[in-house]
C-alpha cells in the first residue's frame, strides 16, 4: 500500500461541516450570560469629539454600558508589530482620546442585554464634533506624497539609465493609471466574542492570523500573551481583511471587562468599509521604450498608494517590474499618499495585482504600436534570470503558461486589429496579461500526536479562510506518515497551537505544509527512538540507523518483512500518545541564490455593447506555473475564484468616498458591486508541470494571490481590442465606454 | 413599540414559542435565540442571500423578515433540511465538485438550489446561474456551484427513474 495523498483531487475534509451548517464561525460561539456590543462610528471624517451624551442612552432598556474615550480604560498599547502590521507608524489607539482621524472611526461602544437593545442605543447616542474637511482624494493638491520608510517593497530601484533610454527609444508608450480603492467584502462580517476569566481573556474572533491577534491584544492590554487565547476554526472569507487585529477586537475585550460578562461584537456590513482595511487606491505612471523589433530598452514604473496619516501601509506595487522583462534600463519609484482615512491593508494579490495592471496594460499598448502580437512581445522580452536581483529563478514557467493558455484559448485565431471581431452587434475583444507573485516561506511550526488506534492528530495555529488548509495539511500528513486521509485529523485556528505565519501572501501551503511534514518526520523519529529502546518492542536493541519507515511501519533496513505499525508501537509502549513538534523555515542560503516566484498567463474574451458601453466577460483561461499542486480539485477552485476576484477589480469593485467627509458612499453590498453568478462565464484554470526543488521542501509555490493578478489587465486589454479605446482606470465602467 | 411580543412558530418541524423583540429579524432570532447558526448573515439588506431560509415552503431572506412575521408559520433551515435528507444529492455534489470554499454562503446556496430543482428538475446552466445570482459567493468563482447543481439534478433524476 503506497500512499499518494499529495497531488490527488481529494474532496475537502471540512465539506460535511460546511454543507450542513455545522461549521462554526466566530460569531457562532455564544457564551453563557453573553451581552451584545455595538460600535458607534464617527460621522465626521476629521476633527475632535466635543460631547457625548451618554447619560440618556445609559437609561435606555437593556443598556449595560456606554463606553467612550471619556470612561474607557487607559490601555497599555505596548509596541507590537506583527508580520502584517505596517512597519512604520503607530496603530489607532481606540477610545483613548477625542481625536477623529477618519470617517467611521469608533468613538463609542454600547453594551446591552440584547442585540436589539444595543443597536437601538447605538443609534440614539448623540455625539457632537468639531469637524474639519478631511483629505480623502489622492488627486487633492493638499496630498503630500512621502517616500516610505525602509521596508521590503518600498524602495526605489534603478538599473542602467531608464530615462535616457526612454528619451532615445524609437518606439515608446507612456501612460497613467488610476485604480480604485477596494474593500475585501468577504461574506462573513468581522466578529469577536470576548470572555474574561480573571486576568485571562478568550477571544472567538474572525482572524487569518490568530497568533498575531493574541500578541497584539496582549500588547494593547499590557498582559502576558499566554493569558490571551484566540480561537477561530473557520473564516467566512478573508482575502486579507482579517490579517490584522482591527479596533473592534479591542472594543469587544474592553466591553467584556467593563461589564464583567462575555460580550459579542459583530461589525455591520457598513462598518466593514470603515475600520477593517482596504486595497489602497493607486495612481501609476508607466513609460516603456523599445526597439522597432520589440526589445524593451527602458521600463519606468512609478506608483503611489493611499495610506493613513498614522501608519505607512506599504505594498509591492512596483516590485515585479524589475524581473518580469529583460530590460537593461529600469527605474521604479513608489510613494505613499497619507490621507484622512483608515489604514489600508493587504487585499488578495496585494501590490502585484495593482502594479501589474499598469505595466501589463502598457506592454499591451506597446504591442499595438509595434504591430507585434502581445504574446510574442512577451516572448521576445523573456529574461533568462532575475535581472533586478541578478539571480537565477528557482523556476519560471511563464512561457509554458503562455503556450498552454494560448492553445486552450485558441489565441492563434485572433484578429489582431481592434474592433475587428464581432458577434452580431457586440464588439468582441481578446486580451492577455502576465501574472506573478512571490513564493514566501515564513517560519512555521506544527505538532503531531500518534494515538494507540494508529491515527494521527496534527495541530498548527494557522487558518483556513476557504482555500482548503484543513484538507491540504491532512494530505501532507497522510502522505508523510503513509496513513489514509481518514486516519489524520488536522486542527487549526487556535493561538495555543504551534505558531504559524499569517494566512496570507500565498504562504500557508509552503510554510505550514513544510512544518506539518517536518512534524510528521519528527514524530516518526521519536517513535523509532522509543521502539529501539523498548524491551517490549521487536526492534529492541536495533541501532536507530538500521531501521526505516516503510508505508507506516518501522522496519529493519534490508529486511523485506514489515515491522510494527504505529498502532502496535504506541500500544506496545503503553498506549499513551506519542507527540513531537517541529518547525520549518527557508534556508537563508537558498534565499540568496534564487529568485522565487509563481507565474501565470491569463487570456480573456469580452464583449462590449457599443450602444450601452456594457462590458461582459465571455470566457477566460488562466495557466499557472505554481510548482507542485497538492490538490488539483481545490487548486482549480482557488484559481477560478481568484480570476473572479480579478473580474471584480476590472469591472465592478470600487469604494467611492464622499469628498466632504470621507464617508464611503457605497458601503453596502447593494452598491459595492462584486461579481455574481450571472457575471461569470466559463472559466478554465490550468497548471503547467513544474518541479521546483528550491522554494520549500514540498515544492509548492502558492496560488491564492497569483490567481487574481493578471486578470484585470487582461480584461482591460481585451476592452481595448474590442473597442479601440484604452481605458486607464479601474474599474472600467459604462461611462468609460459611452463613446465607442 | 419595543416590548417583547409572543410568537409561536414551527422551526424544522418543532413548535417553538418565544418572546421576541419586535425589531429582531428572523435570522437573528434563529441564530441568537435558537442557536441555529447554519443560517448566516452577510449584507443585512437582502442582497447577498447568505441568510436564506424557507418560510412556509418558500425561500426568503431571513434578514428581510421580522421574527414576529414568522408567527404561526413554518421555518426550515439548513439544519432541518440536512437532517431530513432533502439536500442529500446537492450536498454530495457540492462536496464532490468543491462547490464551496469558506462555506459561509453554502447553506443558503443549497437552499436556493433546492428550490430551483423542486420547480425545474432539469435546469440548464444558464437557468442555474440566473436562479443562483442572488446568492453571492466570494471564493469559488461560482463555476463549481453550477457544476454541482447540474450533477445533483441528474442524480435526483436517476434516483426517480
Amino acid at each position: 500500500m503506497t500512499m499518494q495523498a499529495i497531488g490527488k483531487p481529494h474532496s475537502r475534509v471540512d465539506g460535511r461541516a460546511k454543507v450542513t451548517g455545522g461549521a462554526r464561525y466566530a460569531a457562532e460561539f455564544n457564551q453563557p450570560d453573553q451581552l451584545y456590543a455595538v460600535v458607534v462610528g464617527s460621522t465626521v471624517g476629521l476633527g475632535r469629539i466635543l460631547r457625548i451624551d451618554a447619560g440618556a442612552v445609559a437609561q435606555m432598556p437593556g443598556v449595560r454600558a456606554v463606553i467612550s474615550h471619556l470612561n474607557a480604560p487607559r490601555l497599555a498599547y505596548q509596541p507590537h508589530k506583527g508580520g502584517t502590521d505596517p512597519a512604520n507608524g503607530e496603530r489607532l489607539h481606540v477610545l483613548q482620546d477625542d481625536q477623529v482621524r477618519f470617517y467611521g472611526q469608533p468613538v463609542a461602544v454600547i453594551v446591552a442585554d440584547s442585540l436589539d437593545h444595543a443597536e437601538r442605543a447605538a443609534a440614539a447616542l448623540a455625539v457632537s464634533y468639531a469637524g474639519e474637511t478631511p483629505v480623502v482624494d489622492p488627486l487633492d493638491a493638499k496630498v503630500q506624497p512621502v517616500a516610505p520608510q525602509a521596508g521590503r517593497a518600498g524602495a526605489d530601484r534603478s538599473r542602467g539609465d531608464a530615462d535616457a533610454a526612454f528619451a532615445a527609444a524609437p518606439v515608446t508608450v507612456e501612460a497613467s493609471f488610476d485604480m480604485a480603492r477596494e474593500n475585501h467584502t468577504p461574506m462573513e462580517p468581522h466578529a469577536t466574542i470576548a470572555a474574561w476569566s480573571g486576568d485571562r481573556l478568550t477571544l472567538w474572533s474572525k482572524s487569518q492570523f490568530v497568533v498575531n491577534e493574541q500578541a497584539e491584544i496582549a500588547a494593547i492590554f499590557g498582559m502576558p500573551a499566554a493569558n490571551v487565547q484566540v480561537i477561530c476554526p473557520f473564516v467566512g472569507g478573508g482575502f486579507g481583511t482579517s490579517l490584522r487585529t482591527w479596533p473592534h477586537v479591542t472594543l469587544a475585550a474592553i466591553a467584556a471587562r467593563q461589564v464583567g460578562r462575555p460580550v459579542k461584537l459583530v461589525l455591520t456590513r457598513r462598518q466593514m468599509f470603515h475600520t477593517t482595511g482596504h486595497r489602497p487606491r493607486t495612481l501609476q505612471r508607466v513609460a516603456l521604450g523599445a526597439t522597432t523589433d520589440g526589445r524593451l530598452t527602458s521600463l519606468i514604473h512609478e506608483g503611489s498608494g493611499e495610506t493613513s496619516r498614522y501608519e505607512q501601509f506599504v505594498e509591492a506595487l512596483t516590485s515585479t517590474s524589475g524581473f518580469m522583462y529583460s530590460c537593461p534600463n529600469v527605474r521604479t519609484r513608489y510613494r505613499l499618499l497619507p490621507m484622512d482615512t483608515g489604514t489600508p491593508t493587504f487585499m488578495r494579490g496585494p501590490g502585484e495585482a495593482s502594479g501589474m495592471y499598469a505595466v501589463e496594460s502598457a506592454i499591451d499598448e506597446l504591442s499595438y504600436k509595434l504591430g507585434i502580437d502581445p504574446v510574442e512581445l512577451r516572448r521576445r522580452n523573456e529574461p533568462a534570470i532575475d535581472e533586478a536581483e541578478k539571480l537565477p529563478f528557482s523556476s519560471r514557467s511563464l512561457m509554458q503558461c503562455y503556450a498552454l493558455g494560448a492553445e486552450r484559448f485558441g489565441w492563434a485565431s485572433r484578429d489582431p486589429r481592434p474592433r475587428a471581431m464581432r458577434d452580431g452587434r457586440l464588439l468582441i475583444g481578446w486580451g492577455v496579461a502576465s501574472a506573478s507573485y512571490p513564493c514566501f516561506f515564513s517560519p512555521a511550526s506544527a505538532r503531531v500526536r500518534l494515538l494507540a488506534d494508529g491515527s494521527a492528530e496534527v495541530e498548527a495555529a494557522s487558518s483556513d479562510m476557504g482555500p482548503g488548509t484543513y484538507t491540504s495539511m491532512t494530505q501532507v500528513a497522510a502522505e508523510t506518515l503513509s496513513l489514509p486521509l481518514d486516519k489524520v485529523r488536522f486542527s487549526l485556528g487556535r493561538s495555543d497551537f504551534p505558531a504559524t505565519p499569517s494566512h496570507g501572501g500565498s504562504q500557508t501551503m509552503s510554510s505550514v505544509g513544510s512544518a506539518v511534514r517536518a512534524a510528521c518526520l519528527a514524530v516518526q523519529a521519536e517513535l523509532a527512538k522509543r521502539a529501539v529502546a523498548d524491551r517490549r518492542s521487536q526492534l529492541f536493541g536495533a541501532s536507530i540507523d538500521s531501521v526505516e519507515w516503510r508505508e507506516g511501519r518501522l522496519s529493519r533496513k534490508g529486511d523485506a518483512a514489515a515491522g510494527p505499525s504505529y498502532s502496535e508501537l504506541v500500544t506496545g509502549a503503553g498506549g499513551s500518545p506519542v507527540e513531537a513538534g517541529a518547525s520549518a523555515a527557508r534556508d537563508a542560503a537558498i534565499a540568496k541564490q534564487y529568485s522565487m516566484h509563481a507565474f501565470g498567463a491569463v487570456f480573456v474574451e469580452v464583449s462590449v455593447d457599443p450602444d450601452l458601453g456594457l462590458v461582459r466577460l465571455r470566457r477566460a483561461v488562466g495557466a499557472y506555473g505554481a510548482g507542485r499542486i497538492v490538490n488539483p480539485k481545490l487548486a482549480t477552485s482557488q484559481c477560478i475564484g481568484g480570476m473572479v476576484g480579478g473580474l471584480g477589480m476590472a469591472l465592478m469593485e470600487r469604494t467611492a468616498l464622499d469628498p466632504r467627509d470621507g464617508r464611503p458612499v457605497n458601503a453596502h453590498m447593494g452598491d459595492y458591486l462584486v461579481p455574481v453568478n450571472l457575471d461569470v462565464p466559463h472559466l478554465e484554470a490550468h497548471f503547467v508541470e513544474e518541479q521546483d526543488p528550491h522554494v520549500n521542501p514540498l515544492g509548492v509555490k502558492g496560488l491564492g494571490e497569483v490567481a487574481l493578478v493578471g486578470m484585470a489587465p487582461a480584461i482591460a486589454n481585451a476592452v481595448f481590442h474590442a473597442t479601440g479605446k484604452r481605458v486607464r482606470e479601474l474599474p472600467i465602467r459604462i461611462e468609460n465606454l459611452l463613446d465607442v | 413599540m419595543i416590548a417583547p411580543t409572543p410568537i409561536t412558530l414551527t422551526v424544522n418541524g418543532e413548535t417553538v414559542a418565544a418572546q421576541v423583540e419586535p425589531r429582531i429579524h428572523l435570522t437573528d432570532f434563529l441564530r441568537e435565540n435558537l442557536g441555529l447558526t447554519g443560517t448566516h448573515i452577510g449584507c443585512e439588506h437582502g442582497v447577498c442571500g447568505a441568510c436564506t431560509v424557507r418560510l412556509d415552503g418558500e425561500i426568503v431572506r431571513g434578514c428581510l423578515v421580522l421574527a414576529v412575521q414568522a408567527d404561526g408559520k413554518s421555518v426550515e433551515t439548513i439544519e432541518g433540511l440536512s437532517d431530513s435528507g432533502a439536500l442529500d444529492e446537492l450536498q454530495a455534489a457540492f462536496r464532490d465538485r468543491n462547490a464551496l470554499q469558506c462555506g459561509y454562503c453554502t447553506p443558503a446556496m443549497l437552499l436556493t438550489a433546492h428550490e430551483l430543482l423542486a420547480r425545474n428538475p432539469t435546469p440548464d446552466r444558464a437557468t442555474i446561474r440566473e436562479h443562483l445570482s442572488g446568492n453571492y459567493c466570494r471564493c469559488t468563482g461560482y463555476q463549481a456551484i453550477i457544476d454541482a447543481v447540474e450533477i445533483a439534478a441528474r442524480a435526483r433524476a436517476g434516483a426517480k427513474s
